[in-house]
């Protein structure tokens, strides 16, 4: 209500300077997407004779025939479990952390986790990736994805304990007070009050890290091998490799790749974008 | 001081029945910790004693002193890949500030197609960089891409054949990729500006040019010093991006200081220095975020990542 008042005054007359502006980014935003979407449907002869922006007319789902010959099922599962199975537990585990560092009594140990984990927040990934080999290879975990999800886990951590924390920490306290005059013990306090107060902020993390894990190619890149475990954004450059004549082939896996995560931004826009600046602002 | 008073209120009526409470909830903290000391702060100290080390990523971690930088140090890759690292740094924030504020007051406008704009807008977000990457590869194509479609001739180049225009084109695919991100940080901060101000802005007949100079971007200060230091500190980890569109090429044009590690460490077998080279990227980053902080005045910055 304020925030269109503002606007609404600011913007008084139109503003055909603005309109031009963003209707141009918009094209150059639209474009390679659309281009994407029309490529994938033609046949790999007609992407050779046809202008790349006119749709076909005679549209073919060969593309998307051969991707699943390729086996883009088996990388979508793989990308699935190690998103899951990184996610699940990176949130859980960050759950408990912040509801420790913001309930339990304020003690050394609490005190330098939380320094511990801040200090993550500066770790770079990239930085980290030759120890993390050499960790893996010792732990006899190379090319497993069991590889790709204890790294990702710890990469979520950071962000996910700031956020968590700043969650709980909004509580008001005579909740919890409250609770344990009646008798409730911590452990009950976390399950019945913080976590269900705490929703919107685990719905935003998972959502957060989930996408940065399905989207992630380092640490496959370096941590696998076998074509069996490629999750898709590895599969994606080996198609491209592999398939790079077939134009229509590449494109189609590259918006199946994308698909899931599109699904995800139709359904909850709001929360994926709250959660792609979670940490940031509120 | 949260902390603090947490602590100090719990004490007071439960007594020592909180103490107990209290210890054992720490350790709720453990699993988290145990998991990101294994893979984030062992590998962080890990990186810097590999340095002092030769590996070929197969055989035994033997220590070498300062063989691994005295090479590091020596091979003129390096010189090289830090000065294409700064000129995308460079470009891509040139690139990207002014684009990202544009966009960010336009999509903080209460206008409904700019709600439907901004569902656009945020689609590059969605994506993965290895995906981005292959499909403007695939686009730039000079024979079948964008010059043909558009029937603009002067852009059927060799984009990723030319070491100049390949740098351009990383540029522009990193801003094409990144400026949603920006602008939906942008879009926040400025919905935030009180709405007083402006309209005393317009009692005083002030324009939107004007308004935009002398109230928007003063207020923007903390949010540019911010996303800038999100840009250019994350400028130097861009991977996935450039090893899929141009592998660092064509030769070295386009290899910034991320892949010359991974060429040194995984292609080269020479993981001592690839590890000097990460080193490198964490010191400079810490001094880079550092030198931000000191622009935006103390700990501004940092109230605003912890979102405060």
């Amino acid at each position: 209500m304020a925030s269109a008042a503002v606007h609404g005054g600011r913007f008084r007359s139109i503003n055909w300077a603005a309109g031009i502006f963003s209707t141009f980014w918009l094209l150059i935003v639209m474009l390679p997407i659309y281009w994407i979407v029309i490529t994938s449907i033609k046949s790999q002869a007609e992407y050779f004779v046809t202008n790349p922006f006119v749709p076909s007319s005679e549209p073919t789902l060969d593309a998307y025939r051969l991707v699943f010959e390729a086996g883009i099922v088996r990388y979508f599962v793989n990308s699935v479990i190690v998103t899951i199975g990184a996610v699940i537990p990176a949130v859980a585990v960050s759950f408990m952390a912040a509801f420790a560092i913001i309930r339990s009594k304020p003690n050394r140990f609490i005190r330098s986790s939380n320094s511990v984990f801040l200090m993550g927040l500066a770790i770079p990934l990239q930085a980290t990736i030759i120890p993390v080999y050499l960790i893996i290879i010792r732990l006899h975990l190379y090319d497993t994805l069991l590889a790709l999800i204890l790294p990702s886990i710890a990469f979520a951590i950071p962000l996910s304990v700031l956020v968590l924390s700043n969650f709980i920490r909004d509580v008001p306290n005579e909740l919890f007070e409250s609770m344990r005059l009646d008798g409730a013990s911590e452990w009950q306090t976390l399950w019945r009050l913080a976590l269900p107060l705490t929703r919107p902020a685990l719905v935003t993390v998972t959502i957060y890290n989930a996408l940065l894990i399905w989207n992630g190619f380092l640490l496959p890149l370096v941590l696998t091998q076998s074509p069996d475990l490629r999750v898709l954004p590895l599969a994606l450059w080996t198609f491209q490799g592999q398939y790079g004549i077939n134009v229509p082939a590449v494109l189609a896996a590259v918006l199946l790749s994308a698909l899931p995560i599109l699904a995800l931004y139709v359904v909850g826009r709001r929360q994926l974008l709250s959660g792609l600046t979670a940490g940031f602002s509120k | 001081m949260t902390l603090a008073s947490v602590g100090s209120v719990k004490t007071a009526p439960i007594g020592s029945a909180t103490n107990v409470h209290g210890r054992s909830l720490a350790w709720l903290a453990v699993p988290a910790l145990v998991f990101f000391i294994a893979f984030g702060v062992i590998p962080l100290i890990g990186v810097l004693a590999l340095s002092f080390t030769t590996w070929d990523g197969i055989g035994e971690v033997i220590p070498s002193g300062l063989d691994s930088w005295r090479a590091t140090l020596t091979n003129p890759g390096l010189p090289h890949a830090m000065w294409v690292t700064f000129q995308v740094m460079v470009l891509s924030w040139l690139f990207q500030t002014p684009m990202s504020i544009l966009l960010g007051v336009f999509l903080a406008g209460a206008q409904k197609y700019r709600a439907l704009y901004s569902v656009l807008y945020f689609i590059p977000l969605l994506l993965s960089s290895a995906a981005i990457a292959i499909t403007f590869k695939a686009l730039l194509d000079p024979n079948f891409g964008l010059g043909t479609g558009l029937a603009l001739p002067f852009l059927n180049q060799d984009w990723l054949g030319e070491p100049t225009l390949a740098l351009g084109v990383v540029v522009f695919v990193v801003s094409w990729q990144y400026i949603p991100f920006h602008s939906l940080i942008y879009q926040g901060a400025v919905r935030q500006i009180p709405t007083s101000m402006y309209e005393a802005a317009q009692i005083d007949g002030a324009g939107r040019i004007r308004q935009f100079f002398s109230i928007t971007l003063p207020q923007l200060k903390n949010t540019i010093i911010t996303s800038s230091t999100l840009m250019v500190v994350g400028s130097l980890t861009f991977f996935d991006l450039i090893y899929v569109l141009t592998a660092g090429g064509p030769g070295d044009a386009t290899r910034v200081l991320a892949l010359e590690m991974y060429k040194t460490g995984f292609q080269g077998n020479l993981m001592g220095p690839a590890s000097c080279i990460a080193v490198i990227l964490v010191v400079v980053g810490l001094l880079l975020a550092l030198l931000f902080r000191r622009i935006g005045g103390g700990d501004e910055t940092s109230s605003q990542l912890e979102g405060a």
